[in-house]
C-alpha cells in the first residue's frame, strides 16, 4: 500500500493535483491511499513553501506546480518501483 | 533512489524532509527524456522562433488585405476600422503572450521560493525590499500559496517589511499585465506599470517595515517548525522547455477568453464612443477620482487578463490614464479574498496597516503619473 499525499490548502490547483493523482493511481492500477493534508502546520513541516506538494511514502516528490497527467504518473511509478 | 517504504504511516516528517531532495523530479526528468523528439530542441526551438517572428511581422500587411480588399470595408468607416483593430490586435496580443510566457516560464525554472528565500535571508531592510520586489517577478508564485510562503520567509530570519515587498510585487508586475499594457497601449505605459509598481512594493514593504509591527503577526507562526526542502533539482533543457510550454497551456489557455473580451471591447469602442463622455468623471480634471478609483479596487478579485476590458473600456472613453492604472493595480494588488487568506498568520491590524500603505501607495503614483502626463 502506497501512501500518496496532496499538501495544499485545498485551492484549486491542489484539487487538480489531487486528481491528477487518483487518476494516475487508477491508471497503473497500484494500491495507492491518496490523502489530501491541509493543516498548515503539516504542510511547513514538509518544507513546502508553495503548494501544491506531492508526498509519496512521506518524501516530497513535488512542490509548487501542477505537472501534466503524465508526469503525475512518471513520478508515481518512479516511487513505486523504487 | 526512491526505495520503497514498508510503512507507509511515517511520522517523523522532518526527517522525511530532509530526505527528500535526493529523490526529487529524477523521475519526472526520466519521463521527460524519453520523450524525446527525433529532431534537436536547439532546431525545434529555432522553428518556432521563425514562425512566431514571421507570423508578428506579416500580421499587420495581411489584416489590412483581408478588411480592405476582401470584405471591401472602407478605411475610413467606424465599422472597418474596427473591425481591423479587432482582427490586428487580438492574435498580436495573442503571439505576444504566448511569446513572453513561454520566455517566463523557462526563466523561472531558475528560480524557486526556497532560493529566494536563501537570497532573502541576510538582507538588511532597504536593499532587501528592492532585491524581494525583484524576486517577486521572476519566482514563481501564487496567491494561494501566500500562507506557506510568509510562514517560510518569516522563520527563516526575512525581516516582515521584506517579506511584504515581495507579497506585493509578485501578483502586481507579471508577465501578463505587461504584455497585455504593452500590446495595447504601447510600451512606454508599460514600462511605467513595471517601475511605478516595483516603486510601491519596495517603498511599501520599507514602510511596514520601519512600523515594527512583528507583534501583530499570529504568534503561532514563530512557533511552527518548519523542515527543510532543498530541493536541487537538476533540470536539461528540455525539461525547462517542457516547463515553459506547460506555463503557456495554463496561463494563456486561462486568459485568452479575457484577451478578447477586452480587445472587442476596445473595437466597439474604437470608432463609436465619444471620447469624453467619462472625461468629466474620471479625466484629470476631477482631484478626487483617482482615490474613488483605487477604493473600488481594493475589494475587487482578479487578474490582470480579467481587468483589462474595464481598463480599456474607461481609457478610450476619456478616462485619465494614470486613474485606469491606479484601478488596475489595485485590483490585482489588494483583495478581499487575499486579505482573508492573510488574516491565518496576520491580525486584522497588520492587514489593516498593509492595504493602507499600498493603497496609498497607488492612490500618490495615480497622482503623479496623472500630473505629469
Amino acid at each position: 500500500m502506497v501512501k500518496i499525499e496532496v499538501l495544499g490548502s485545498g485551492c484549486a490547483n491542489c484539487q487538480r493535483l489531487e486528481t491528477l493523482a487518483r487518476e494516475a493511481v487508477a491508471k497503473l492500477g497500484i494500491e495507492a491511499d491518496v490523502e489530501h493534508v491541509t493543516d498548515i502546520k503539516e504542510i511547513m513541516a514538509r518544507g513546502i513553501m508553495a503548494t501544491p506538494g506531492l508526498a509519496i511514502d512521506g518524501k516530497v516528490v513535488l512542490a509548487g506546480r501542477v505537472p501534466s497527467a503524465a508526469e503525475v504518473e512518471g513520478i508515481i511509478a518512479g516511487a513505486v518501483k523504487g | 533512489m526512491s526505495s520503497r517504504t514498508d510503512t507507509s504511516t511515517k511520522n517523523d516528517v522532518i526527517t522525511d524532509g530532509v530526505t527528500c531532495a535526493v529523490t526529487n523530479s529524477t523521475p519526472a526528468g526520466g519521463i521527460i527524456a524519453s520523450q524525446r523528439p527525433a529532431f534537436p530542441l536547439w532546431a525545434a526551438l529555432a522553428a518556432a522562433a521563425l514562425i512566431w517572428v514571421t507570423a508578428y511581422v506579416t500580421l499587420h500587411p495581411v489584416v489590412d488585405a483581408v478588411t480592405y480588399d476582401l470584405f471591401r470595408l472602407s478605411r475610413e468607416s467606424h465599422l472597418g476600422s474596427a473591425i481591423n483593430f479587432f482582427l490586428y490586435d487580438t492574435p498580436k496580443v495573442l503571439l505576444l503572450l504566448t511569446g513572453i510566457v513561454f520566455l517566463m516560464g523557462i526563466i523561472r525554472t531558475f528560480f524557486s521560493p526556497e532560493s529566494t528565500r536563501r537570497l532573502l535571508g541576510g538582507r538588511r531592510e532597504g536593499v532587501g525590499n528592492v532585491a524581494a520586489a525583484g524576486l517577486g517577478i521572476v519566482t514563481p508564485f501564487c496567491s494561494c500559496s501566500a500562507v506557506p510562503l510568509f510562514i517560510g520567509f518569516v522563520e527563516a530570519g526575512v525581516p516582515l517589511g521584506v517579506t511584504f515587498s515581495f507579497l506585493i510585487s509578485a501578483p502586481m508586475v507579471n508577465e501578463v499585465a505587461i504584455v497585455l499594457l504593452f500590446g495595447l497601449f504601447g510600451w512606454k505605459t508599460a514600462a511605467l506599470y513595471v517601475g511605478l509598481g516595483l516603486t510601491i512594493a519596495i517603498v511599501a514593504g520599507w514602510v511596514i517595515g520601519r512600523l515594527r509591527l512583528e507583534r501583530h503577526v499570529e504568534p503561532f507562526v514563530y512557533e511552527i517548525a518548519v523542515g527543510q526542502l532543498d530541493a536541487t533539482e537538476s533540470l536539461s533543457w528540455s525539461d525547462r522547455t517542457a516547463r515553459g510550454i506547460q506555463a503557456v497551456r495554463d496561463i494563456v489557455g486561462r486568459v485568452w477568453p479575457f484577451v478578447v473580451a477586452g480587445i472587442a471591447v476596445g473595437a466597439a469602442i474604437h470608432g463609436y464612443v465619444p471620447q469624453d463622455t467619462m472625461a468629466g468623471i474620471m479625466g484629470k480634471g476631477t482631484w478626487w477620482s483617482v482615490p474613488a478609483a483605487v477604493l473600488l479596487g481594493v475589494p475587487m478579485y482578479s487578474n490582470a487578463a480579467g481587468v483589462l476590458p474595464v481598463i480599456e473600456a474607461l481609457i478610450d472613453k476619456g478616462a485619465a490614464l494614470g486613474t485606469a492604472l491606479a484601478f488596475m493595480m489595485s485590483v490585482v494588488a489588494l483583495s478581499l479574498p487575499e486579505m482573508i487568506i492573510l488574516r491565518r498568520v496576520l491580525r486584522w491590524q497588520l492587514i489593516a496597516v498593509f492595504v493602507a500603505v499600498v493603497a496609498g501607495g497607488i492612490t500618490a503614483v495615480g497622482f503623479i503619473f496623472n500630473l505629469v502626463f
